[in-house]
């Protein structure tokens, strides 16, 4: 409600702040011939300068008070827990959170209740009072100084060029986040196991123990099982991708009219656009129990979660990204060789295989590169198709779980940030991004490097 | 003459030999073409065979006495009085009613309650609320089936085998046969998918709260990577100087197009979530995210079309006295807009899409409330279907199938808006 008419107003003062500027500049501009600049720029500029100071003291306010206000009743309910003894701070404060929104609100004691209560109050009122008045200040100041010397449309010309930099900069930032958010966590969980145990231990058990004497009560996190998972599922994906795939490139860049191409290519690229999370519902309720009535009608037993069928299904999905790249590659390799194949007599048979094939080659290699990242990165597939037991096999009928599982599964519903459990997913995650990493820049750099050569 | 005429002859066969092999060739490359398709066909139709008929609903017709007695004994027509009443007995009572029969018998009552969508009491309780008058008086009620009988109707439970190897026992098959051939079993279009959260009973849960949550959570990412995602490509294609620090951008943008979904939720988690403390499950940093994600998609599709302006536009402005930053944004920009919007709603279209990193924002609780704002808890409609997907009733299987038609449903529309948009809005220069 406080925020809605803030907002309400900080915008009926922009608009304001907007024309009154153009009517400013207007009646000035008649009395001096001298300039003849373009209003909207003023009333931008007014605008800009009304809106953008008080936004960033709202931001930053309502990110100062809520720690400030943390700490001030994380100090109150340390000094009542010395009455009390110990209790987790932390989760004090959230029961009191929660009973500020009215969930729960006789689990807390009432004074600390009623004091978070009033100190939000108190910050929200300041931030509302606040917040309008820098509006108001930026207006006033920015109306007086309108003139038509002041040169309205450089400033906002730099405005504009400032948020162009800092917009481009925050891939940076995303990158550099992603990079030291999973390498923090993942130095931490090597100070507690060993990275030679995780990248060379062959069991998997990350759950921690309840009780004292359970087995595997540390919890193990040998990692290899979870790799050869992943590496058995992507080779199973591949096998049905590659070939698919392939052929289907072939035949739409050599042989098909320009009319089924039309018709081809978009519903092959509708495989790619099916969300994930469809694949993976068909994979477990369609693909992996029909595969198990198979291997019973001929007396074999398959897991119901079977890498077969998250392979199979991924297989089906990873298509589009090889053909759909392999075409492009294929339809760039320069006619003249097609050409010269066709004047010796060639057929397109061999044209293909021993002219066209071997040009496109790195090409084809960069797609197929693109292609097993993806395949590797996956996740919703194998999640809901794969199993969660780690197992240390090569038998496509087996049920193996992968990185992504393991990281989903880790890291899913409420959990505290510093146990290894919870380390293990983002050690886990780093491994997959630097693979993914890897795979995507040496694709990229064979894709350009093959394209330059024909251009 | 003889040598030549067997030359001439093995060249003969050995270009029968080779023709026969490009033959087969064509016609292994099509059938690949029609493999692929067919993978399509049957995953699609998979989906349309099991999820249309989660748009159905089963309701039965008995008479219900709202029995004053009970509801409001006092006749103070007082809400507080109506909402404590004990609903529960005015629906056993009509039930007796119905089955006098039953009266004695509890184990028999109980497969006959077992018909009806546990939910029943509530709906009776609505009506009255809705309609005081209704108090002391019998009135014939569609009441929701239990999930089992719908799906018994759907004929997704198979009959014929043993008792105890299916969920409908042979007594709750008898009453349902009787009311079968009474006429007030019916088959109804079920608008209540579309009017609720979720539920633990298949029959009453809706996607609602899920549609919400998907909406909030892409209102987040539209408003944060459209802005943003169009910047940097405007001022790395028209701006930014050629230097080792725009190329490490560049690569940068690249990259994290190839990024695993998973890992920005990993981020997400490490950032927003532990770092920042912003809320779990809600629409923000789901949508926070998510435009993380779809960022370099917008980029690099804005860059493809701000390439594609000629460069002339740009010196005629130049040449007309235009300053850097008119040129772009009053002539480069419009021209280039229709590209940028494809490539938005792309990215949007496979942000709805994405469930992976949201499993990680918590945004995959089972939430029963409609969310009103970016703040409250929600949850995304693929990351609903996973949950459904993941629940043992047979009921679920026709939701998450119905709830995944919604869903492609939509990236349909999107993506066809998108076609629409470039057909209509784009220049051939």
């Amino acid at each position: 409600m406080n925020t809605t008419l803030l907002t309400i107003l900080i915008i009926s003062l922009s608009i304001f702040a907007f024309y009154y500027a153009v009517y400013k500049i207007k009646s000035a501009q008649s009395l001096n011939t001298k300039h003849r600049p373009l209003h909207s720029y003023y009333g931008w500029y007014c605008l800009f300068w009304t809106i953008f100071p008080a936004l960033l003291f709202f931001c930053l306010w309502t990110f100062c008070s809520s720690i400030w206000i943390d700490k001030t009743i994380i100090n109150i309910i340390t000094l009542s827990i010395n009455e009390e003894g110990a209790t987790n701070i932390s989760l004090q404060l959230n029961a009191i959170k929660n009973a500020a929104n009215g969930i729960l609100t006789d689990q807390v004691p009432k004074e600390i209740l009623s004091n978070y209560i009033s100190l939000n109050q108190k910050s929200e009122f300041i931030r509302f009072i606040a917040t309008l008045g820098i509006a108001i200040i930026g207006l006033f100041f920015l109306i007086r100084k309108i003139n038509p010397d002041l040169r309205a449309r450089n400033k906002i010309e730099s405005i504009l060029m400032v948020l162009m930099f800092i917009a481009s900069f925050i891939a940076i930032i995303v990158t550099l986040g992603i990079v030291l958010s999973l390498l923090f966590e993942t130095l931490k969980f090597f100070s507690d196991v060993s990275p030679f145990e995780f990248f060379f231990g062959t069991t998997w058990s990350p759950q921690i123990a309840l009780r004292e004497d359970q087995v595997a009560a540390s919890g193990s996190f040998g990692a290899i099982p979870v790799f050869t998972g992943t590496l058995l599922i992507t080779i199973i994906a591949m096998c049905v991708a590659i070939p698919i795939g392939l052929l289907a490139a072939i035949y739409l860049a050599e042989y098909a009219s320009q009319r089924t191409r039309t018709i081809v290519k978009p519903l092959l690229e509708i495989l790619a656009g099916i969300p994930t999370v469809v694949y993976g519902f068909f994979a477990a309720l369609t693909v992996g129990p029909f595969i198990r009535n198979i291997g019973e009608t001929f007396g074999l037993s398959i897991a119901s979660e079977s890498a077969l069928a998250a392979g199979l299904v991924m297989g089906i999905m990873i298509i589009p990204f090889i053909s759909s790249l392999s075409d492009d590659v294929i339809s760039a390799v320069p006619n003249s060789l097609r050409e010269g194949s066709y004047g010796l007599g060639a057929t397109k048979y061999e044209t293909i295989i021993l002219v066209i094939f071997p040009a496109a080659l790195p090409g084809i290699i960069g797609s197929i590169l693109l292609a097993t990242s993806r395949a590797i990165g996956e996740t919703m597939i194998v999640v809901m198709a794969a199993g969660l037991t780690a197992k240390l096999t090569a038998n496509p009928l087996e049920s193996v779980t992968t990185v992504t599982v393991q990281i989903v599964t880790l890291l899913i519903g409420d959990h505290e940030f510093d146990s290894s459990k919870t380390m293990a997913a983002f050690a886990l995650g780093l491994t997959l991004f630097i693979i993914t990493l890897i795979l995507n820049v040496i694709a990229l750099k064979v894709v350009l490097k093959y394209r330059e050569k024909y251009e | 003459m003889n040598r030549i005429l067997s030359k001439s002859q093995n060249i003969e066969n050995s270009t029968n030999k080779r023709h026969r092999k490009e033959k087969r060739f064509k016609s292994l490359c099509l059938g690949a073409v029609i493999v692929a398709i067919l993978f399509l066909i049957i995953l699609l139709s998979s989906l349309a065979y099991k999820g249309l008929s989660g748009f159905t609903k089963t309701t039965i017709q008995i008479p219900i006495y709202f029995n004053e007695e009970i509801i409001d004994p006092e006749n103070t027509r007082d809400i507080a009085v109506i909402n404590k009443a004990s609903f529960r007995k005015i629906f056993k009572q009509s039930l007796l009613q119905k089955f006098p029969e039953a009266k004695d018998n509890r184990k028999m009552y109980r497969n006959i309650s077992k018909i009806f969508s546990r939910g029943s009491t509530y709906l009776l309780k609505k009506m009255v609320l809705d309609d005081i008058s209704l108090i002391g008086k019998t009135i014939n009620v569609d009441l929701i089936s239990s999930s089992t009988i719908d799906q018994l109707r759907k004929n997704n439970i198979n009959i014929k085998v043993p008792e105890s190897d299916r969920p409908v026992s042979d007594a709750t098959l008898k009453i349902y046969d009787q009311l079968n051939t009474e006429g007030v079993i019916k088959k109804r279009l079920n608008f209540s998918f579309f009017k609720y959260g979720d539920s633990r009973n298949p029959e009453e849960a809706g996607i609602l709260g899920a549609l919400l949550g998907s909406m909030f959570t892409l209102i987040i990412t539209l408003l944060l990577s459209f802005p943003i995602g169009v910047l940097t490509a405007i001022y790395l294609e028209e701006f930014a100087p050629k230097n080792k620090f725009t190329y490490f951008i560049e690569i940068n943008i690249n990259n994290l197009a190839a990024v695993p979904s998973i890992v920005f939720g990993l981020l997400g988690l490490a950032i927003f979530l532990n770092f920042f403390g912003l809320p779990r499950s809600v629409p923000l940093t789901g949508g926070l995210v998510l435009t993380l994600m779809t960022l370099p998609t917008v980029i690099i599709s804005s860059r493809a079309s701000l390439k594609a302006v000629p460069p002339t536009i740009r010196e005629a402005a130049l040449g007309l006295g235009a300053s850097k930053l008119q040129a772009v944004f009053n002539h480069v920009v419009p021209s280039a807009a229709p590209g940028m919007f494809t490539g938005t709603i792309i990215g949007m279209a496979r942000a709805l899409g994405e469930t992976a990193p949201l499993l990680l924002m918590g945004m995959v609780a089972f939430i029963v409330e409609v969310p009103t704002s970016i703040f409250d808890p929600a949850t995304v409609l693929p990351a609903q279907i996973y949950l459904w997907a993941d629940s043992p009733e047979r009921g679920f299987v026709e939701k998450t199938s119905a709830a995944i038609i919604v869903l492609v449903l939509f990236l349909i529309i999107m993506n066809s808006l998108a076609i629409w948009l470039r057909r209509k809005f784009e220049v051939r220069w």
